[in-house]
C-alpha cells in the first residue's frame, strides 16, 4: 500500500518535471516560431544589403548588421585579451586568499550587474572620461566591459577542465610555469575559452542598453568611417521600429525582419560555439 | 661512495600537518630505490620533494636540504626548473598529453628551442626504442598518444623523461594502474634503465620492490624507520615496525 502510494508520488513528480521542461520550450519555440513566420517574408538580398529608405518604412536593414558586426568585433578585441589573461592569472598564478576571493566575488557580481547600469558606466568612463565621445570604440569597449565576468568565469571554468596531471608532467620535464601553461594547458582548454567567449559575445551583440547611450544612433546615412564615428545596430533598430518609430503598424513587418536577423545571426555564433566544441573534443579524444 | 642524490634532516608541512619528519637518507648512482609503506606515510611527499614539486603548493613549506652531486637543489639562487630537468618524473597515472606521440616525446627537447630537427628526431627514436616501445608504436609516431593502451601510455611517459637525459628518475608507484604484463615490462625496463640513472621508485606492491630495488626504505608515519639492501631489509628486518609491515599485521 505504501509502496504503491510512493510510486504515484514519484510518477506525479516525474510528470510535474517534465511539464516545466516542455513548458520552457513551449514558450522558447512560440517566440520563434512567431519571429520566423512574421519576419521570414521580409528577408531577403535587399533587405540584407540596402540602406533604409523613406524615414526607414522602406529599404534593408545594411547598416544595422555592419554596426552589429564592427561594434562586436571590438568589443571582442577588448574583451577576449584582458578576460582570458585575467583567467590565466586567477586559475594558474594567484594564491587563494582574501584578496583573490574578494575578487572572484566582484566578478560573479558584476556578472549580475544590470546591462543599463554597464551603459550609464559607460557614458561615464569612454564617452566622457576618456574623451572617446558617442561612438564605435566607446559602445565596443562598454559591451567589452559587460562581457568580461563571463569571459572570465568561463576562461577559469575552461582551465579548470585541463587534468593536473597535464601541468605536473610539462613541469616534470623541465617547463617553466608559463611553458606548461602555453603549450599544454591552454591547448587543452581553447575549445572551452572560444565557445565561451563566443556565446559572451553573442549576448553582447544582442544588447541595447549599453550602447544605447554610448554610440549607437537612430538614424545614419553612411556607415562608420573610423571607430570615432556613431553607428546604427540591430537590437536598437529593432527597439526603434516597434516602439519610436512614426509609423509603427506599417514598418512592422520590417522590424520582425530585423529581429529575425539578429536572432539568425545571434544562432549563427552559436552554432559556431556548438561546432568548435564538438570538433575538438573529439580531436583531444583521438 | 658518493651518493647521487642525498637527504638531509628533511621535514616538510602542509599547512599545520607535519608531513616529513626529519629525513636523511642517500640514494646512489645506477641504482634503483624502492620506498614502500603503508598509504599516507608520506613516501610520494618525499619523492616529490626530490624534484621540487611542492613548489607551486603555497601550503607546503620544506625545511633542511636535498643535495644532487653535492649541490643544494632547493633555495633561491636554484632554479627549480633546471633541477627538474636533470631529475625526471614518471607518475602514477600515465600521464601522455593531448599530442601525437612524437610530440610527447619531444616535448621536453622543443623547450629548449635550439635543437636542430634532426637532432631531435634522433632522440625522440631513442628514448622509444630504449623503451622498448618502438615496434609498437614506431610506424605511426603521428598517432595521438591518447590512442595507446595504458602500459604503452606508460612507457611512453618514460622515454618522453628520459628523451630530456636527466640523471635521476623519480617513479610514483608506475605500475598501480597496469596489468601485470605491462607492468613485468615496465620493470623489466626499469632494471634496464639503472644502467645509466638513480631511479627512486615508490611502491605499495613489496613483490616489485624485491624484484626491481637494490635498496628500499621503509617508511612510516613520515619517517624513514629502515633504509638497507633490499635483501637485507626483507630477510632480515631490523625494527619492529618493518617486520611488522612486512608480515603484513599492521594496526
Amino acid at each position: 500500500m505504501k509502496s504503491s502510494n510512493n510510486n504515484s508520488v514519484q510518477w506525479f513528480g516525474i510528470k510535474a518535471l517534465a511539464l516545466c521542461a516542455f513548458i520552457v520550450v513551449l514558450f522558447l519555440g512560440i517566440i520563434l516560431y512567431d519571429i520566423f513566420s512574421k519576419g521570414f517574408s521580409t528577408l531577403g538580398w535587399d533587405f540584407i544589403f540596402k540602406y533604409p529608405k523613406k524615414g526607414m518604412t522602406e529599404g534593408g536593414i545594411f547598416p544595422c548588421i555592419a554596426g552589429t558586426i564592427l561594434v562586436t568585433m571590438i568589443t571582442s578585441i577588448f574583451s577576449i585579451p584582458i578576460g582570458v589573461a585575467t583567467a590565466i592569472y586567477l586559475h594558474e598564478y594567484a594564491k587563494d586568499n582574501l584578496a583573490t576571493r574578494v575578487i572572484r566575488a566582484s566578478i560573479r557580481n558584476l556578472a549580475g550587474v544590470p546591462s543599463v547600469i554597464f551603459g550609464l558606466f559607460g557614458v561615464v568612463l569612454f564617452v566622457d572620461g576618456l574623451h572617446m565621445g558617442s561612438s564605435l570604440l566607446a559602445s565596443g569597449c562598454t559591451l567589452g566591459l559587460m562581457t568580461l565576468p563571463y569571459l572570465i568565469t568561463t576562461t577559469e571554468e575552461a582551465l579548470r577542465n585541463v587534468p593536473n596531471a597535464y601541468r605536473e608532467g610539462a613541469l616534470a620535464l623541465g617547463a617553466t610555469h608559463w611553458e606548461a601553461i602555453r603549450t599544454n594547458v591552454l591547448p587543452s582548454a581553447v575549445s572551452g575559452i572560444v565557445t565561451g567567449a563566443i556565446l559572451g559575445l553573442s549576448r553582447a551583440a544582442g544588447e541595447t542598453a549599453p550602447i544605447l547611450f554610448t554610440g549607437v544612433s537612430f538614424y545614419l546615412r553612411y556607415l562608420p568611417a573610423s571607430v570615432f564615428d556613431e553607428f546604427m545596430a540591430l537590437p536598437y533598430h529593432v527597439f526603434i521600429l516597434s516602439t519610436q518609430h512614426h509609423a509603427i503598424e506599417q514598418v512592422r513587418p520590417l522590424a520582425y525582419g530585423t529581429a529575425l536577423v539578429l536572432l539568425l545571426l545571434v544562432m549563427i555564433l552559436n552554432i559556431l560555439a556548438f561546432v568548435i566544441r564538438y570538433k575538438y573534443r573529439n580531436l583531444n579524444r583521438l | 661512495m658518493e651518493p647521487k642524490l642525498a637527504v638531509r634532516d628533511l621535514d616538510l608541512h602542509f599547512s599545520e600537518k607535519h608531513v616529513l619528519k626529519n629525513i636523511s637518507i642517500d640514494f646512489p648512482d645506477k641504482k634503483i630505490i624502492a620506498l614502500i609503506g603503508p598509504s599516507g606515510c608520506g613516501k610520494s611527499t618525499l619523492l616529490r620533494s626530490l624534484n621540487r614539486m611542492h613548489d607551486l603548493n603555497p601550503k607546503a613549506r620544506i625545511t633542511g636540504s636535498v643535495l644532487l652531486d653535492g649541490q643544494p637543489i632547493y633555495g633561491a639562487k636554484n632554479d627549480p626548473v633546471e633541477v627538474r630537468r636533470k631529475i625526471g618524473m614518471v607518475f602514477q597515472k600515465p600521464n601522455p598529453f593531448p599530442k601525437s606521440i612524437y610530440k610527447n616525446v619531444a616535448y621536453g627537447l622543443s623547450l629548449y628551442g635550439s635543437m636542430k630537427k634532426s637532432e631531435i628526431d634522433a632522440i625522440v627514436k631513442d628514448s622509444i626504442v630504449d623503451c622498448a616501445l618502438w615496434d609498437e608504436v614506431g610506424d605511426d609516431l603521428d598517432k595521438s598518444a591518447l590512442e595507446l593502451s595504458g602500459g604503452q601510455q606508460q612507457r611512453l611517459c618514460i622515454a618522453r623523461s628520459i628523451a630530456v637525459k636527466p640523471e635521476v628518475i623519480l617513479m610514483d608507484e608506475p605500475c598501480s594502474a597496469l596489468d601485470p604484463i605491462s607492468t613485468a615490462k615496465i620493470e623489466s625496463l626499469m632494471l634496464k634503465l639503472r644502467n645509466e640513472f638513480c631511479i627512486v621508485i615508490v611502491t605499495h606492491n613489496m613483490q616489485q620492490a624485491q624484484r626491481v630495488a637494490d635498496f628500499t626504505a621503509f617508511m612510516y608515519l613520515g619517517e624513514v624507520i629502515e633504509y638497507a639492501e633490499t635483501k637485507t631489509l626483507f630477510d632480515n628486518p631490523q625494527k619492529e615496525l618493518t617486520q611488522k609491515y612486512l608480515n603484513g599485521n599492521f594496526g
